[in-house]
């Protein structure tokens, strides 16, 4: 039977197919939906950790042990996953480890734009890269069967484009793989200098062999349309090039990213006058290429920035024009994301912005506080820096800038990293301020349970971290639980805690809007002893806007939260229904 | 048959998802291949979003660029004049014509563009319908996606009943009822 799946969908159904036993990580746009999926497979064992690098080692744990064990996540999440990744590199698996990594060209929702295929050569690892949702189901299965066969972990790169894609996929039957025995094998799985000396020399030896499988493999395909051009493509690339150019050219499509073969590469572009890369990101493949010898036009005549697309090709290769379309002749508003209305963290920024704080900000639904009107947030790096980067800050600065200084943080956001910088904070005799935006949820991502929601990815009821007790237990000794919409009560508890000069943590408290369990009713509406002093649209909300001077609230877009009203100093603001 | 190219651009929280979806599953029951792209994350939280559904003999790309679509759906007026530039010559324009303040407008930053409607019309077939109202019509203002989904199963060459068994198989049942007549009154506009 066929089915339209997306390439996540693909891939968690590849593994149920593979016969997976483990399946952990930690959500991160556009990966997500692959562990969502795996809920639907009850044979699986399935979770949310903490963070990656937890993730990353509980398969590691499964793998060895006996049970073919996947991890998935962004490209940023490799980063934290990495320590491990690295060092299983030289153990190798016992049951089929695959890491499941996506990029995210043109930074639809990530912070930077990284190249994971860097990791498959830093940490001499096998990576595999799908075009479409078919290859991503078989690519899945295909590197469950190549990390037992070669002892290695193996990993899936996905883009937003392949991850976020639907196509047909044909569905098969689960693979009824056995838990493998497990062995005590302490000189291959202790990772000492004695022995990782030793292993070292195998994963040498195992580079060699999947070099050689690289050169045979079905993975990478040569089409030959007799042509004088020469494309070689991995990914999405390949069916953007396709599209683009269809039987104009030759391909050579690389569904194996690293290692890269050699002898196919060379014997390709001797038939070919010109041989094209065309790979988004950094020029991975070409300077493979080129290292060999092999004369190959790449970021010259494309980009190193964001995504391609096929108009892009079909320029660069064949001279073509794109089709005629019509051009809008004046500027036009941007329609960046916002905060939804009766979002929680909208009360927070408007606080912190009233106050005039420095904030250093984290990742999640609140980055979107550093943007118009609010603006917020002063930084944003990587998961967990909103804490101890401001240690940095207010070390430097000292104890005046400190008081004007906080950290944001979400509640998924801090159990995955924020806990460690708090933790330095007190060890170090700092005097910050935290301030854990709990919404009871990770939201950025579509709605993921965690640590502190309470639930399990399988939504059990299951032991929630308790954030007062946590942060008592690392030393804070002044904690603050606050509902950021109860306005004027939550700018005292901010001003008090960041003047004392101890650290201290506000648990600003107040479910995601989204959340079906919140039930705004009713909607807002703006009375005739308005004064129009426009407080309420410092709050950024997109139900509230000036129409010709005068301020109204678009009842399509309210959803009753009340904050507005909250914030009217003249009452002029009235909840109706 | 040549591929057909369907974009289908609004604001996020729309439901423009579902409507893709619909959309997908009607194409593949006719026996083509299709592709559908999407983008998930932060653009979802009432940024511009916007879908592709490609259909024909092979897909290849999933992606549209610009004056590749034969029809675009849209959720939102501004949204249509920010997709005119991705439709073919010729094409088509099936607008929702609600307007969604950007926050650059409500903050003051910048202006609604004036007479998008006309504007569109110089390059394009234009068809404006007030979606939100017959979506309340049909009992719920949610419903405008399936609304629209109507007007966009007028156009087409698939027949009425094939929509109406999609929707069937692709809605939740305690929507089903307002989705259908969603559905009729789009159809009928």
């Amino acid at each position: 039977m066929k089915k339209l799946l997306l390439g996540n969908a693909a891939v968690a159904r590849g593994a149920y197919e593979a016969g997976v036993n483990v399946v952990s990580s930690y959500p991160g746009t556009p990966s997500t939906e692959i562990t969502e999926k795996m809920v639907d497979f009850e044979e699986v064992y399935v979770e949310w950790a903490p963070n990656e690098k937890v993730a990353a080692e509980v398969c590691i744990g499964a793998s060895i042990a006996g049970g073919r064990a996947m991890s998935c996540c962004k490209h940023v999440g490799l980063n934290v996953m990495a320590d491990p990744v690295f060092t299983v590199s030289y153990i190798g698996v016992n049951g089929g480890l695959v890491f499941c990594v996506a990029d995210d060209p043109g930074m639809h929702s990530s912070q930077n734009e990284q190249d994971s295929r860097h990791y498959a050569k830093g940490a001499k690892v096998l990576m595999l890269e799908p075009a479409d949702s078919a290859e991503c189901k078989e690519f899945t299965k295909k590197a469950f069967e190549l990390s037992e066969k070669y002892d290695t972990p193996v990993f899936i790169r996905l883009s937003t484009r392949v991850s976020h894609s639907q196509s047909l996929v044909e569905l098969g039957e689960r693979e009824n793989a056995e838990v493998k025995e497990y062995e005590k094998n302490i000189a291959k799985n202790v990772m000492m200098p004695a022995n990782a000396v030793k292993r070292h020399v195998v994963v040498e030896e195992r580079m060699k062999a999947l070099g050689a499988y690289a050169e045979n493999t079905s993975l990478n395909k040569v089409e030959d349309n007799g042509s004088k051009i020469g494309v070689i493509a991995n990914g999405i690339t390949y069916m953007y090039a396709k599209e683009a150019l269809g039987e104009e050219v030759n391909y050579l499509k690389l569904g194996m990213v690293y290692p890269l073969p050699e002898k196919l590469i060379k014997d390709f572009a001797a038939k070919c006058e010109k041989v094209y890369v065309t790979e988004e990101l950094d020029p991975f493949i070409e300077e493979h290429c080129k290292a060999l010898g092999v004369e190959v036009i790449g970021k010259d005549a494309f980009t190193l920035l964001g995504e391609y697309t096929p108009q892009m090709i079909a320029k660069a290769i064949l001279g073509k024009d794109a089709p005629k379309c019509a051009e809008i002749k004046e500027n036009i508003p941007a329609r960046p994301p916002v905060m939804c209305a009766g979002c929680p963290h909208r009360a927070t920024f408007y606080v912190l912005k009233k106050l005039g704080l420095t904030v250093s900000g984290d990742i999640g639904c609140y980055t979107l506080g550093a943007v118009a009107p609010l603006q917020s947030v002063d930084t944003t790096i990587c998961m967990g820096a909103s804490v101890s980067a401001a240690l940095g800050m207010a070390k430097v600065k000292g104890k005046e800038f400190n008081k004007k200084l906080v950290s944001v943080i979400g509640d998924s956001t801090f159990i995955h990293s924020g806990i460690t910088g708090l933790i330095d904070i007190v060890y170090n005799k700092g005097i910050n301020t935290v301030i854990i935006l709990d919404n009871s949820i990770t939201g950025m991502t579509g709605h993921q349970d965690n640590p502190t929601t309470g639930l399990t990815i399988r939504g059990e009821a299951t032991k929630q971290v308790n954030l007062v007790k946590l942060a008592e237990a690392v030393g804070i000794e002044h904690i603050v639980v606050a509902d950021p919409f109860d306005v004027k009560n939550f700018e005292k508890v901010v001003k008090a805690e960041t003047e004392r000069e101890e650290p201290s943590v506000i648990i600003a408290q107040r479910p995601c809007a989204l959340l079906k369990k919140v039930k705004y009713t009713g909607n807002c509406s703006i009375g005739d002893n308005c004064k129009k002093c426009k407080l309420c649209m410092k709050l950024g909300c997109p139900a509230i806007s000036d129409r010709n001077g005068a301020v109204v609230i678009d009842k399509t877009q309210c959803n009753g939260c009340g904050l507005c009203v909250n914030v009217c100093p003249f009452g002029a603001i009235k909840k109706e229904g | 048959m040549n591929t057909k190219s369907i974009m289908i651009v609004g604001v996020g929280g729309q439901g423009t998802l579902l409507a893709s979806r619909i959309l997908g599953n009607v194409v593949i029951d006719k026996g083509y291949d299709v592709k559908l792209s999407e983008v998930h994350g932060m653009s979802q939280r009432g940024g511009s979003v916007v879908t592709y559904v490609k259909y024909g003999e092979a897909v290849h790309s999933p992606i549209i660029c610009k004056g590749e679509a034969d029809i675009i759906l849209a959720f939102e007026l501004l949204e249509a004049y920010r997709a005119l530039p991705y439709l073919k010559e010729g094409g088509t324009i099936i607008v929702n014509n609600q307007k969604i303040n950007p926050m650059p407008v409500i903050t003051g930053a910048a202006d609604y563009p004036e007479d998008i409607e006309s504007k569109i019309k110089e390059n394009a077939n234009l068809i404006s319908v007030d979606a939100l109202s017959l979506a309340k019509e049909a009992g719920n203002i949610k419903a405008v996606n399936v609304v629209l989904i109507g007007m966009l199963a007028k156009s087409s060459e698939i027949e009425k009943q094939a929509w109406i068994d999609t929707i069937k198989s692709t809605v939740p049942p305690k929507f089903l009822e307002v989705n259908l007549k969603a559905f009729e009154l789009g159809y009928n506009k």
